[in-house]
């Protein structure tokens, strides 16, 4: 009991960051209605940025904010000069313009910063909480921020106009068009919020796993399935998913035999597709009725 | 008024070219020439460039498997590394326990991932879109993991894989081995790319196609979706199988660590570059596959990634739907220059 419960807190620490990043990833999922592949790679760019700034000498909370404004505006800029052009390509081509921006930005990250690791600070500090060392602080802190991200993206979606242009925009842009929507637009500024998020994500993820140009495409991973498991139209369903995922992740190493480091993810990765089974749409997500 | 003989209707109806029938259509003419080409480049280049062409076409065959699956029936696949590993390991694994000559474990490595392959397309019936993607992906992430298996080490060879012998050309053909094996892979590549030509011309090519473009609307036409949804899983994961099994052959060596998730990204670039849907487009996406890679790592190498993916951005520019797409694109301007319209 007391070895579950360890491993249930353990995975939630680990759950933490995985919902930070579903959390962007249905974040500009709901804006575009493809997954970006690069998502990951993004984010761990916008921790450069602000690991440059601090190693400037700029205090956290301003390169923190820097980073996020940054990431923000080079979001939307990705979106006008890279997407934009090829909004009309077939999905799979989109697809692999992910993939060529993954490659770029991957490359690129390694070739002004290098590949070796670097520590990024936390503005938690790591003492242990409750006395153990099962969860820190900035564990913790992360679990915070992300369920305060969550919060905000909920207020912003739900009771704001912008929020509510945007859903038109994803959900019909034909119709969206039609009241006057910019739909062009609502789309780049999902891009933004979503590099923003994933800013936020990546700082918080970054004192954990350490900065480099590789950091991320475990946790993307993850979050990917976070986010399915949750169901993609759901933002709270993504980050109680990233939750689920990190759970499911640290008992399935622990309580099942032959399980050691390296299956762990496959079994994780078997339990999702085997809840798709029963929900096809993710635990939380809408089922989609197709009119004909 | 003459009523015209019955044959003449039907025709004129259906298209007014198939009434030239005597004469070769462009497209079999380009065909012939790139097959007379294929037969004459062997002689002529290095052999190390010879042993290249072998793998495009090996890619090309692992692409075209994708590209039946997701092209043709619309299901989408992050999944085909793990077809290609499971065929290179059936055909390694038959030539280094039962020595069965490298012919032989084609076919085998086929029916292995046909099995293989139908079975998971099962439950892959219950999801769409990238929910499957999601389902494909975690099997891709499986199978490096499963081949490096502790209890299965005596059949896998565990981390360090398996080293299969190059085939020698049969006694009496004056070739080396790195032709024969160049032959050996084309005539197996025209063989499949036929049958999968053929099988798309067919009633259950149209009704794969028609599940692709409108499921619902296909199964109130009296298609059984499911089981052509299962079967053309079965199909794809049989080319793909073959493919990795001529892989393993060329290479000369398995391990698990060559069947990852990225194997996997390569092959559904291949496939979009190449052209979603199109047969000999998978040909092309070989190309891009295996040359890409090496020319941006020669052009810079700490920046190799970045120059990838400028070039696969330039090439989704100009092309937005592959070659394939851009052929046909350029073949109408052509056609429609001639004519007034």
């Amino acid at each position: 009991m007391e070895l579950l419960l360890q491993q249930v807190l353990a995975g939630l620490a680990t759950g933490a960051i995985y919902a930070s990043m579903a959390l962007a990833v249905v974040m500009i999922y709901q804006a575009i209605d493809h997954l970006n592949f690069a998502q990951g790679e993004m984010a761990m760019f916008s921790t450069f940025l602000a690991w440059q700034m601090l190693q400037w000498g700029w205090p956290y909370w301003a390169a923190f904010v820097g980073a996020v404004a940054l990431s923000f505006v080079g979001g939307i800029a990705i979106e006008r000069i890279l997407f934009k052009p090829i909004q009309n390509a077939p999905i799979l081509s989109q697809l692999a313009a992910f993939i060529a921006l993954y490659g770029i930005l991957n490359s690129s990250a390694g070739w002004i910063w290098d590949f070796n690791i670097k520590s990024f600070p936390t503005p938690f500090g790591s003492a242990p909480l409750f006395g153990e060392r099962l969860i820190g602080t900035h564990q913790a802190g992360m679990i915070g921020v992300t369920l305060l991200m969550l919060g905000l993206l909920y207020l912003f979606f739900r009771e704001s106009r912008l929020g509510l242009a945007m859903r038109a925009a994803a959900t019909n842009p034909e119709s969206a068009r039609l009241v006057g929507i910019r739909v062009g637009w609502m789309i780049a500024l999902g891009w933004g919020m979503s590099a923003a998020v994933g800013a936020v994500a990546g700082m918080l993820i970054a004192p954990v796993v350490f900065l480099e140009p590789n950091m991320m495409l475990g946790v993307l991973l993850y979050g990917f399935a976070g986010a399915v498991l949750g169901g993609l139209s759901s933002p709270g369903g993504a980050v109680a998913g990233g939750f689920a995922v990190g759970v499911i992740e640290n008992l399935a190493g622990t309580f099942i035999p032959y399980v050691g480091r390296e299956l762990k993810l496959t079994i994780a990765l078997v339990l999702i597709v085997a809840v798709l089974m029963v929900k096809p749409s993710g635990v939380f997500g809408r089922t989609v009725v197709s009119r004909v | 008024m003459t009523v015209p003989p019955r044959d003449t209707v039907a025709l004129a109806g259906a298209s007014p070219r198939v009434l030239v029938i005597a004469k070769p259509s462009t497209r079999q003419v380009i065909i012939a020439a790139a097959i007379v080409a294929a037969l004459v480049i062997p002689f002529v280049l290095k052999s190390f460039f010879v042993f290249q062409l072998t793998l495009v076409m090996v890619y090309g065959l692992a692409i075209l498997g994708l590209n039946l699956l997701t092209g043709f029936n619309g299901q989408f696949s992050l999944g085909h590394s793990a077809f290609y590993g499971i065929g290179a390991y059936t055909a390694a694994i038959l030539m280094e326990q039962l020595d069965l000559a490298y012919y032989w474990t084609l076919p085998c490595a086929g029916a292995v991932c046909f099995v293989v392959g139908f079975l998971f397309g099962l439950p892959a019936l219950r999801l769409q879109g990238l929910y499957l993607a999601l389902a494909t992906f975690a099997l891709a992430t499986a199978m490096p993991q499963i081949l490096k298996f502790q209890p299965l080490e005596p059949l896998t060879g565990g981390v360090q894989g398996i080293v299969i012998l190059k085939p020698d050309p049969p006694p009496g053909v004056p070739l080396d081995p790195d032709q024969w094996l160049y032959f050996f892979t084309l005539a197996v590549l025209l063989m499949m790319f036929a049958s999968a030509a053929n099988l798309m011309k067919s009633r259950t090519g149209r009704a794969i196609m028609a599940i692709r473009d409108h499921p619902i609307a296909a199964a109130t036409m009296g298609i059984n979706t499911a089981l052509y949804k299962t079967l053309t899983f079965g199909v794809s994961a049989f080319y793909t199988g073959v493919a990795g099994a001529l892989g393993a052959i060329a290479i000369q060596f398995v391990a698990p660590d060559s069947f990852t998730f990225l194997l996997s990204v390569s092959l559904l670039v291949g496939l979009v570059v190449g052209g979603v849907g199109s047969i000999p487009g998978s040909l092309f996406g070989g190309v891009f596959v295996l040359f890409v890679p090496n020319i941006a790592e020669r052009v810079s190498t700490g920046l190799a990634g970045a120059i990838y993916g400028i070039i696969l951005l330039l090439v989704i520019y100009v092309m937005p739907s592959g070659a394939a797409g851009f052929v046909r694109f350029a073949a109408a301007r052509l056609q429609s220059k001639g004519k007034p319209r």
